[in-house]
């Protein structure tokens, strides 16, 4: 059995639901086609077919679910359509990780340090304000990097000629590693206070190019067996 | 297509349903006595195994060889299960790997205790369509992990069922309602059973049911209601009868039998103070009877940090599917403990709205599951349910961290591929270890097994070998690997960590024929001692309640019926025993009458004549 659903769709998500690669996205209409295609290809209604033609269906249905999740939340959008641009087929295949630009380290620096400070030792009562005082300013950030991709950077790349893209394609990835680094360490906080993580926890599952979840290629080899 | 039917393989009770073509509606099937719930009770007497009320019934005469509750040990460890083994009355077995319980003189797994409970339902729906059943829908917590899953599966195998889909309880709730009583919008599922607990938040529209996010406790549910209430009922006998338990040198709690009838005795007090604000528990041990009055004020006060619990899945849940309590247009209740006040209060303030309960929780889900089977089967093409996968799946990597493949409420079935490769010269096995959990260390997920890469050898960092992680629309998971270069598939070999194999399974089915189910007739039998047993409990307890309030004659009547159901009981002649059980419930029905009025003129102070002629 191979789970191998239709090939063309597994390419593109925007075709699955016969979109142009553009980042304005009518949810609506999304979730309609998606609804379309989930009845189309769901194996409920499959329930008879051969074997290889069940775990096609389910391929399918697979690669249709995924194209919905990662199409109806903005940001998971703008990444997937940067490593669309890139040739990148899975982000797993990832070349270089996202790095926060310097103006931006520089800032961090002093966050950093308490993070630091915090690390060896225990939190007393004015550490640990500061540091939810400063997790509270990233969120905001965080917040408002996500406002400026899912807004005017969209709209850019939607509105861009074709020679204006690879200059547009940089200001999405650099707003999405600054994101991404603004997302590790609000985490790296939220350890510090020693905090339920399951308010964070998304973190670690948005996937919209968090770097933890980043595996390189031959990044978990078994050990080698005699 | 065959006839599918839905099961509820539930904690205490399971059912078995079916869509009436020509109503359109789901129906549960009753049992030959009309009850349509299956106590999950599974005996395994020297006779052979007998499931459901006949099993129930000598829970406390048998506690060692009486299995209930199996659902909370299925696809579990000795490690996760140790902290309430002292509570269960049957030996489980410490060891590696899935669960064992020492029962009737061999091990069974927890599979094979379901099996024989679904079997029983199969056979139910078979007498009732008169033709075989080979195919169902079994439901499941939502929250299962896949090893749960998969155990699930197995035991549908081994009762020689085809599990042609494996449904989340919340989710097959939500398509019973979805019928006729929801209008389309949000809404969350608040199902609290026996011994589980799920929340599912739900979109509804056109006909899809939508699930946005699922979250729940595997280890939750009435039956832990019923553990403190016991406790603390043991605890007060301690004080109040500290002289009797001296005496007679009695530890109730290393008292199987006497512990069973305390956590019986507490869930009965539990049920009815859903409907009163308060009762009187009755318990007979030996050399004294305990008694005493409980408000439903105290019980809320015992149960209150178990309801709290669940309200933390709700949170999660609906910060999940990105929604506030103010988003949800209807809340719906599953689930017998639903119908507890202080969790319907909790679940109310919590979403800030009444919930629906307009299907019975005990058989809202098993309806849902007989919808699904009919979607299945064709029967239904307008609503289609896309569930979600509750927890997140990844593989360990370097330094025992998780690398998350699918993220907890991905809707499924869906996929995630991963590149590999070897790290040493003609190394030609590659180890990938397969978890599921929210935890970022591999050490605090869930272990689902181990999958063993075989490929030809090469230089080290040459394989590019692809895996493809599947979870398809039961949400159990499917592994394929394959080498990129030779284009050749690698084979895998499963090791699951709490699961089955292959060859298990296999001699489980094989077994489940030797080990068969006691035939009728002893089932018959067997039921018929429990019926006299009961009913011999009540006559003398209303004799020595009540015997001055009768004539000599009548007593002497009485005390003769008494005794030849006794000689009858230990006999093997069926019809005997139900005539001589029918003989002293004849004889005592004027004793009874003489008893209810005694109490209803309060001549027997405060005690409820129920409680003295028990539940007739």
């Amino acid at each position: 059995m191979v789970f191998q659903g239709d090939a063309a769709l597994s390419n593109d998500y925007f075709a699955v639901f016969g979109l142009p690669r553009r980042l304005a996205v009518d949810a609506a209409e999304l979730q309609r086609k998606f609804y379309v295609l989930a009845r189309e290809h769901h194996p409920d209604f499959h329930q008879a077919a051969p074997p290889e033609e069940r775990a096609r269906v389910e391929a399918t249905a697979a690669i249709v679910n995924a194209a919905y999740r990662t199409l109806r939340d903005p940001i998971a959008r703008v990444d997937y359509l940067v490593r669309l641009e890139e040739g990148r087929e899975t982000k797993e295949g990832a070349a270089d990780k996202p790095k926060a630009g310097p103006a931006l380290l520089q800032e961090m620096f002093e966050i950093q340090e308490a993070l630091a400070e915090a690390k060896t030792g225990a939190l007393d009562d004015a550490a640990r304000a500061t540091l939810v005082e400063q997790r509270e300013g990233l969120r905001a950030r965080m917040a408002q990097e996500e406002a400026r991709l899912a807004g005017p950077l969209s709209a850019r790349w939607d509105d861009a000629a074709p020679a204006e893209r690879p200059a547009v394609l940089a200001a999405l990835k650099e707003a999405l590693a600054t994101r991404a680094y603004l997302r590790t360490v609000i985490g790296d906080l939220t350890d510090a206070l020693g905090e339920d993580l399951s308010a964070d926890i998304e973190g670690r599952h948005g996937s919209a190019g968090a770097p933890r979840t980043r595996g390189g290629m031959g990044g978990h080899v078994g050990a080698p067996h005699q | 297509m065959a006839r599918i039917i839905g099961i509820d393989l539930g904690t205490t009770n399971s059912l078995v349903a079916y869509v009436d073509e020509a109503t359109g509606l789901p129906r549960v099937i009753p049992d030959a006595e009309g009850r349509p719930l299956l106590p999950s009770v599974v005996a395994f007497t020297p006779d052979g195994i007998v499931v459901g009320e006949a099993a129930r019934r000598q829970l406390a005469r048998r506690p060692a060889d009486t299995v209930y509750s199996v659902k909370r040990l299925m696809g579990r460890g000795f490690e996760d299960v140790k902290d309430e083994t002292r509570y269960l009355p049957f030996r489980i077995l410490p060891g590696e790997g899935l669960v064992k319980l020492a029962v009737g003189g061999r091990e069974v797994t927890p599979p094979e205790v379901s099996a024989a409970v679904l079997k029983a339902l199969k056979e139910r729906a078979e007498r009732h369509f008169g033709q075989a059943v080979e195919k169902a829908v079994v439901t499941v917590p939502a929250y299962f992990n896949d090893a749960q899953r998969q155990a699930t599966k197995d035991a549908g195998r081994i009762a020689g069922l085809d599990v042609v889909r494996i449904v989340n309880e919340p989710t097959a709730a939500s398509l019973a309602y979805g019928l006729h009583h929801l209008s389309e919008g949000v809404i969350a599922v608040y199902d609290l059973g026996g011994g589980t607990f799920d929340v599912s938040i739900l979109k509804t529209k056109d006909g899809v049911f939508e699930v946005l996010a699922t979250n729940g406790d595997t280890h939750l549910g009435g039956d832990d209601l019923d553990r403190v209430l016991a406790l603390w009922l043991l605890e007060d006998i301690a004080v109040r009868h500290h002289a009797e338990l001296d005496r007679d040198c009695v530890d109730l709690a290393r008292d199987p039998e006497a512990m069973q009838e305390l956590r019986l005795a507490a869930e009965a007090a539990k049920i009815r103070l859903s409907a009163e604000e308060r009762t009187t528990l009755t318990i007979p041990f030996a050399g004294f009877t305990y008694r005493r009055e409980i408000t439903r004020a105290e019980l809320e006060r015992l149960v209150e940090p178990l309801v709290a619990r669940t309200l933390g899945p709700c949170r999660r849940a609906l910060a999940d599917a990105g929604l506030t309590a103010a988003d949800i247009g209807e809340v719906v209740l599953v689930g017998g403990s639903t119908r507890v006040p202080l969790v319907r209060r909790r679940v109310q303030e919590l979403f800030g709205r009444a919930p629906h309960s307009q299907l019975n929780p005990d058989e809202v889900v098993a309806l849902g599951a007989a919808v699904q089977a009919h979607i299945l089967a064709g029967g239904i093409t307008n609503m289609l349910l896309l569930d979600v996968t509750p927890l997140s799946l990844g593989i360990e990597s370097l330094g025992g961290i998780v690398n998350v493949l699918i993220p907890r409420n991905t809707t499924i079935p869906t996929s995630a591929r991963e590149m590999f490769t070897t790290s040493v010269d003609g190394q030609t096995l590659v180890d990938l270890h397969v978890l599921q959990g929210e935890r970022e260390l591999a050490k605090d997920c869930r272990s689902l097994g181990r999958f063993e890469l075989r490929i030809d050898p090469m230089p080290a960092g040459m394989p590019k070998i692809e895996v493809t992680f599947l979870i398809d629309a039961n949400g159990i998971l499917q592994v394929q690997a394959k080498e990129q270069r030779s284009g050749k598939a690698a084979s895998i070999e499963v090791r699951p960590t709490y699961g089955l194999s292959e060859a298990e399974v296999e001699r489980m089915i094989e077994d489940s024929f030797t080990y068969a189910e006691a035939d009728v007739e002893t089932r018959m039998l067997i039921e018929a001692r429990n019926e006299a047993d009961t009913v011999l409990v009540h006559a003398g307890r209303a004799l020595r309640q009540g015997g001055d309030l009768v004539s000599a004659q009548e007593r002497a009547t009485i005390e003769g019926a008494v005794a030849a159901l006794r000689a009858a009981r230990d006999g093997d002649d069926r019809d005997q025993i139900r005539e001589a059980t029918t003989a002293v419930n004849r004889a005592t029905e004027h004793l009874a009458e003489v008893l209810m009025d005694a109490a209803l003129k309060g001549a027997l102070g405060s005690r409820r004549a129920t409680e003295i002629l028990g539940e007739r």
